[in-house]
């Protein structure tokens, strides 16, 4: 990728995630940057992207569901004791 | 948010509440990730259990060099192949063959052949996603069953990346993937999951 050449649509598709991670060298950066410029479809691709990992966030499990079952707590007061533990 | 040390300190001197909100923080991932190992919901709650029983007992010995996170995921893992191994199943992560790995990121019936004068360009553009409907409950369902029906390995990295929020160094930790391989799978998850949000959302614009 590291050609003056400019960079197609095709191509901008499969390093997007090397983009959002800021691994890209500065070259490619710019010309990533150079294509979406003047590219509405890849404009509009990259904002999917944005969107897909936005969304994703909203499926995390609320931390409140999850509850400690009861014999974990009855181990953490074990171990708290000092009682011998098993399975280690 | 307590750091790693306060909640180290904070176990070790037996503070209940805090083993407490840690298990909460942390099970239904936990949950999810050994269910990628063993058989059954069952045995994914024993390898659970198991590790935290691990976490208590390796307390003491504990450094802090990697992220308590890190550190608690990787004995998880560890209990889930020994598990998985002992039940003669065959594990994602020992194995290096990649999920379909050189699979395009998109259909490529979508970009102009060789030949054309923009070879590799959109035939046509993508459309925008109508932002209203991302956060309905039934796009939400939709971008979860994507998710589950993702090799197991980007499913893992999707998963702890997006929707718990871990960083890159933390997933190839706990994972012990390269970071390179990390971005890989990412890529690959992510790309299908959005495939699959714009035939939902889009399904006009999805065909050629």
């Amino acid at each position: 990728m590291s050609s003056a050449r400019t960079l197609t649509c095709k191509e901008l598709t499969e390093v997007l995630t090397d983009y959002f991670e800021g691994v890209m060298p500065v070259e490619d950066r710019a010309r990533f940057e150079a294509h979406l410029a003047i590219c509405e479809g890849c404009v509009t691709y990259v904002d999917h992207m944005r969107q897909v990992i936005m969304t994703a966030r909203a499926l995390r499990p609320d931390d409140v569901e999850a509850t400690a079952p009861d014999d974990l707590l009855e181990a953490f007061r074990a171990w708290k004791r000092g009682d011998p533990m098993p399975g280690t | 948010m307590r750091s790693d040390a306060e909640t180290l300190a904070a176990l070790r001197k037996g503070d209940e509440q805090v083993f407490v909100e840690l298990v909460r923080q942390h099970h239904a991932l936990m949950l999810r990730v050994a269910s990628r190992y063993v058989r059954s919901r069952t045995i994914a709650e024993e390898v659970v259990q198991e590790t935290w029983l691990g976490v208590l007992n390796g307390l003491e010995r504990f450094e802090g060099r990697a992220s308590m996170k890190t550190w608690i995921f990787r004995i998880l893992i560890n209990r889930a192949i020994t598990r998985a191994e002992r039940e003669g199943r065959t594990v994602p992560f020992s194995s290096l063959g990649d999920d379909d790995a050189g699979e395009p990121s998109v259909d490529p019936d979508r970009f102009r052949p060789e030949g054309d004068r923009y070879p590799g360009g959109w035939k046509r553009f993508p459309e925008p996603l109508p932002e209203q409907r991302l956060l309905e409950r039934e796009t939400l369902a939709m971008i979860d069953a994507a998710i589950g029906e993702l090799p197991e390995r980007q499913q893992l990295v999707i998963v702890m990346r997006d929707i718990e929020g871990w960083s890159a160094e933390e997933v190839c930790d706990s994972l012990a993937i390269s970071e390179a391989n990390q971005r890989v799978l990412l890529h690959r998850a992510r790309s299908k999951v959005r495939s699959c949000l714009e035939s939902y959302l889009n399904p006009a614009a999805v065909l050629t």
